[in-house]
């Protein structure tokens, strides 16, 4: 145990004097957190709109300035006539087009139902869906209250959705985004500390002592489980100042539920160590091992659900599909360990399977 | 520690896939013996030591170090010795305490053993007043002193050094050698492989290592034993290749090698002179500025081995 302690100690001490290594375990996290967050955002606001207003009706107007109020749209122009406004999509000045029928607030009157036509630049389909649904939605919307007492035919959906009332695509993002941040931090860092030890032949010195490879091991990595933890925390912290992230959920399950994941990462990056002799070989196989899963087999932006079936059973060898499903719930929905532990059981299986190859690979001689 | 601290290697032997490393070493090394192991890169010197060490599982063979079996128990191995390697293993980032207190930690010294080691290891490198700096920016003979220091904090009744002195200036070398002696002294056991023939010249005994077998064992006044009838001629001369080239044909000349600008020619007995050999180059029109028989260096034993080794004869 003090030699375990022995190890911690020195590893401690090293990061500290490193300055390079100390930036990678501290300011990436918060780096990756801004880029991504603010790149990393499916919603769209401030769409450019030109307006065709046909029937020029306080009714027309009632629905231009729905749109104008929306914090999804601005209305930049005001057209006359299918040309004009063409022009303006195609010269990329505005993404979509509103049009208004002139007989709008005639067929409101009589109880029917007007088309109010939009017309979209596609380019990006799903930008355009997505503008699509805003606009539905506005539409539906203006038309209740306009329709409303004339006609009772005038069925409008009325969508609910919980925990992300606004689908904000952040909070579905920020989840999964720490998930990848955790876990490229942690691979990275322990990997390329236990490799720097083979490049600098101390390996060989620590191997010629009494200790275990067990305790090397342990020693080595508590220091990065302790900062990767707090890293993680600052970046959920960050989340929450800069993006709104919710934290319904106990911090103490969440923090539970980061150190049986970061676990498992550390034990990655010890396997990924005893795979490669030179930081440079360790970084790209770390980058490849904690970057592809994460990002694409764990559900952070792909849904499982529509991927292939082979795909689909892959994802379950992914630990971030695990913790991401377990944090989404914490933080959103503000579940405990009663709800989570499956995901908790499944990480620390995982956990349990990398250090124990990680302990063959290293006794190996 | 109630074991004679000896080291003692029957027929030890490694292979790598189809290449054998080590083929049927044996030896034994006495307490407070200064034990050297020469040969060239790749001669199988470091895959002994690491066996020795408990690092690698030996093929087949048996190898007790300080009464622990290698193969069998390798922590106990591990307890009883100090390790220290050419590229002197310590954390650059850590300063000269900071290294030491590690180590320590590593073979569980207790605080009060940790303070008097600490003394000893600062002492013996010439370290005092430098405890805060980083062992990255210590000049290098200094650092090389750290890792022996520190190799040493566990009081070892055994020390491998693994080519302890490369990338060392020669005074710093000096002042190494003169430690490893105070050791023996004091009845530490010292097996160092080197490929520094002046440092063989130290050892007590020295193990000619070649191709993964030992070629000869012996002090270093045995070895050149093997040139008592066969006297050895240092000529110098301004085209030193020509004049190898004519030895060479020569019966009476064994082998021919190259020391800088003079050659050393071995002869088949004591019967040939010098005056001989001297004749024989100025008929063949070689200049020749000086020829006389010199006593053999460890280099003429070292290339005889080899050169007995490469053509198969038994040593």
């Amino acid at each position: 145990m003090n030699r375990v302690f022995a190890v911690a100690v020195k590893e401690f001490r090293q990061i500290a004097r490193d300055r390079r290594s100390l930036a990678i375990l501290i300011f990436l996290p918060a780096f990756f957190l801004l880029m991504f967050g603010y790149a990393l955002n499916f919603d769209i606001r401030h769409v450019t709109l030109a307006v065709e207003d046909r029937d020029q009706s306080p009714e027309s107007r009632e629905l231009i300035g729905r749109f104008a109020a929306s914090p999804y749209f601005d209305v930049v122009a005001l057209v006359h006539g299918p040309a004009e406004a063409s022009a303006r999509i195609d010269r990329g000045q505005v993404r979509a087009l509103l049009v208004v029928p002139a007989a709008f607030a005639a067929d409101l009157g009589q109880g029917r139902t007007p088309a109010v036509q939009i017309v979209l630049d596609g380019d990006n389909a799903n930008a355009a869906s997505t503008i699509l649904g805003y606009a539905t939605g506005l539409v539906a919307e203006a038309s209740a209250v306009l329709g409303a007492g004339r006609d009772a035919r005038l069925a409008v959906v009325e969508p609910r959705v919980w925990y992300n009332p606004e689908l904000r695509s952040s909070l579905f993002l920020i989840p999964g985004l720490i998930a990848y941040i955790a876990m490229i931090t942690a691979v990275v860092s322990t990997a390329l500390s236990i490799v720097k030890e083979k490049e600098n032949g101390t390996i060989e010195q620590i191997r010629m002592a009494p200790i275990s490879t067990t305790s090397f091991v342990v020693g080595k990595a508590l220091p990065y489980l302790l900062l990767s933890q707090v890293a993680a925390m600052l970046v959920v912290l960050a989340a929450m100042v800069l993006f709104d992230l919710p934290m319904r959920g106990d911090w103490f399950t969440l923090n539970l539920l980061l150190a049986v994941f970061l676990v498992g990462a550390l034990g990655t990056g010890i396997v990924v160590s005893t795979m490669a002799d030179t930081q440079q070989v360790a970084f790209q196989a770390a980058m490849l091992v904690a970057f592809l899963p994460t990002f694409l087999l764990s559900g952070f932006i792909f849904p499982i659900a529509s991927m292939p079936v082979v795909l689909q059973y892959i994802t379950y060898l992914v630990p971030a599909r695990y913790f991401l499903v377990a944090l989404r719930g914490v933080v959103l929905k503000g579940l405990d360990l009663s709800v989570v532990w499956p995901s908790v059981v499944a990480l620390v299986l995982y956990a349990t399977v990398v250090f124990g190859l990680s302990a063959i690979r290293l006794a190996k001689r | 520690m109630t074991d004679a601290p000896t080291i003692d290697v029957r027929g030890l032997s490694r292979r790598f896939g189809r290449f054998l490393a080590v083929d049927d070493v044996t030896f034994d090394v006495q307490r407070g013996e200064v034990f050297g192991f020469l040969g060239s890169n790749g001669a199988g010197k470091s895959t002994t030591i690491r066996m020795l060490c408990g690092l690698l599982t030996p093929t087949s063979g048996t190898a007790t170090v300080g009464g622990a079996d290698v193969g069998r128990e390798p922590d106990a191995v591990r307890r009883r010795i100090g390790y220290m390697s050419q590229r002197f293993s310590l954390y650059e980032l850590l300063t000269v305490d900071e290294n030491i207190r590690f180590y320590a930690g590593l073979y569980g010294l207790d605080r009060a053993r940790l303070e008097r080691r600490r003394q000893f290891v600062l002492e013996i490198g010439g370290l005092a007043g430098r405890e805060h700096e980083l062992a990255g920016n210590l000049p290098g003979g200094w650092r090389q002193r750290l890792a022996l220091g520190c190799a040493l904090l566990h009081e070892p009744p055994i020390v491998f050094l693994d080519e302890p002195t490369g990338g060392v200036d020669p005074l710093s070398r000096r002042q190494f050698w003169q430690l490893i002696e105070t050791l023996a002294g004091a009845g530490t056991t010292v097996l160092v492989t080197t490929h520094y023939l002046d440092e063989a010249e130290r050892c007590d005994r020295v193990a000619i290592m070649h191709a993964g077998r030992l070629a000869a064992l012996g002090t270093v006044g045995d070895l050149k034993q093997v040139f008592a009838d066969r006297p050895i001629l240092e000529v110098r001369s301004t085209s030193p290749v020509a004049v190898m080239s004519r030895l060479d044909t020569m019966p009476e000349v064994e082998k021919t090698s190259l020391f800088g600008t003079s050659v050393h020619a071995v002869l088949r007995s004591q019967r040939t002179t010098a005056d001989q050999v001297q004749r024989t180059l100025a008929e063949a029109g070689l200049p020749v500025t000086s020829l006389v028989p010199v006593v053999p260096s460890l280099e003429d034993v070292f290339l005889d081995v080899v050169h007995r080794v490469e053509r198969g004869a038994t040593a």
